[in-house]
């Protein structure tokens, strides 16, 4: 890392976005490296250090990772942290600026575009209402229309795409 | 006492035996579960993308919900600390509430402050009450163990979900297992995460995560895991089969709801429970039960 390549925006964009404010009190103590569920498993990721890199402001390194996609949001780093940073919402912030500096994963156009449609991240029609009427469930709304136009964008013409969890 | 029911998106769809119980179980104790159709995603799957648009959707919840003038009552851990999260932030920024009352407006939506957002199973601790549960039991559970799982979103962050329980030594969920007349399993990995936060970025370590925790309870050979969240059934039942394949780990461990062991407890036959639907059946508790 040069830090002449750094941009020193970066965290102010950060800390601009909800929930992105915390990053400026980090210290660096690692508590929430210590306690992280995934750093535990994955030794490449570490909250401590994806946030010195964000402050130091190396752009490409924080927004273009996928390693800031494998927090699990468990909040555990949250818990232990004496700054209150609240990484966890810290890395939230920092997905949103990825996203819309064109590093979003193709999951989370897929996502919207579901929501769009059906208002569930799972679609919902005649047949589940079936399904749920059997077991006495009452019926869920198959396509509630405000979320289309909360979220701008059109439900899916062609067939629906892979059902996701 | 009557509650607004929030199902989500999952539990509608795939975790019907987790709708069914918890209904009668609501039922049973005396609280009426009111449904409201149009209430749809909470917005948690869109925080990573556009956290502001995340927080219209749960407003349009939370909106729903002050019209009814119920508490919300999500069956979903993610939906609970989503939609928490979001009435606090919305209740204590005025500024933020402004910005996302301009997008329900056109909606027909109002967004009042005060909504009371609690997880079917805090409900039925802070509402119902041990005591009052205990009193229902008509078949004790006493010889079988249950694992809790707590999951992440049930108790943190303490910010916003505190009050009930200590992220750091929960035993909230062990009490409604334990007013059953069964056991609950105090064990070294009960407060790991369940991966489902990462199931879709890596799937691999999602697996990993979970089947820590699957291991240990193969080893220590409970009746069954019992869940609150259809995130981390999604881990530890529906994942659970390619978990062990791919991590050549020999685990089999049954997941069930808590509420259908508070439904058994309560006099429900496992038909009525939705037992049929759980994929790795607890076989020593269903015996029990023919």
């Amino acid at each position: 890392m040069r830090l002449n390549d750094c941009d020193p925006g970066l965290k102010f964009a950060i800390a601009a976005e909800p929930g992105g404010e915390g990053l400026k009190a980090c210290f660096s103590c690692a508590a929430c490296s210590a306690r992280c569920p995934v750093g535990a498993l994955v030794p490449e990721y570490d909250p401590r250090r994806l946030i010195r890199l964000a402050l130091l402001g190396d752009r490409e390194q924080v927004l273009a990772s996928p390693l800031i996609w494998l927090c699990s949001a468990c909040h555990g780093c949250a818990e232990v942290c004496p700054q209150d940073v609240r990484f966890s919402e810290v890395v939230t912030a920092i997905r949103n600026l990825a996203c819309r500096a064109g590093y979003a994963p193709p999951s989370q156009k897929a996502i919207a575009k579901q929501l769009a449609a059906h208002g569930r991240l799972l679609e919902v029609t005649e047949f589940e209402n079936n399904k749920r009427a059997e077991l006495g469930l009452p019926p869920v709304s198959e396509s509630p229309g405000d979320f289309q136009t909360i979220l701008g964008l059109a439900p899916e013409s062609g067939p629906a795409p892979g059902e996701g969890a | 006492m009557e509650a607004l029911v929030f199902l989500g998106c999952t539990v509608p769809v795939r975790n019907l035996n987790y709708e069914v119980s918890a209904r009668k179980v609501a039922e049973a104790l005396g609280v009426k579960l009111v449904d409201l159709p149009e209430l749809g995603c909470c917005g948690y799957p869109l925080k990573s993308g556009d956290q502001r648009a995340a927080l219209v959707l749960a407003a349009r919840a939370l909106a729903q919900a002050a019209a009814t003038g119920l508490p919300l009552v999500p069956l979903c851990s993610a939906c609970a600390g989503t939609l928490t999260e979001a009435a606090h932030h919305l209740d204590h920024d005025p500024a933020a509430r402004a910005e996302v009352q301009a997008e329900l407006g056109p909606l027909g939506l109002t967004y009042q402050p005060g909504v009371k957002v609690r997880h079917l199973a805090r409900f039925l601790l802070e509402e119902v009450g041990l005591e009052a549960i205990a009193q229902k039991v008509v078949r004790p559970l006493s010889e079988f163990t249950f694992a809790p799982h707590y999951g992440c979103h049930f108790l943190k962050p303490s910010r916003v979900m505190g009050g009930l329980d200590d992220p750091e030594d929960p035993r909230s969920l062990a009490r409604l297992i334990e007013v059953s007349g069964a056991k609950s399993l105090d064990y070294a990995r009960l407060k790991d995460c369940c991966g489902g936060g990462v199931l879709g970025a890596d799937e691999d370590l999602a697996g990993r995560m979970a089947g820590g925790k699957l291991g240990e309870l193969t080893a220590a050979g409970v009746t069954a895991m019992a869940v609150v969240c259809p995130f981390c059934n999604v881990m530890f039942e529906g994942q659970q089969k390619a978990i062990a394949k791919r991590l050549e780990l020999e685990i089999k461990v049954p997941v069930v709801y808590l509420t259908q062991i508070l439904g058994l407890a309560l006099g429900f036959k496992p038909d009525e429970l939705g037992f049929k639907l759980n994929r790795i059946k607890p076989k020593e508790l269903l015996e029990a039960f023919k």
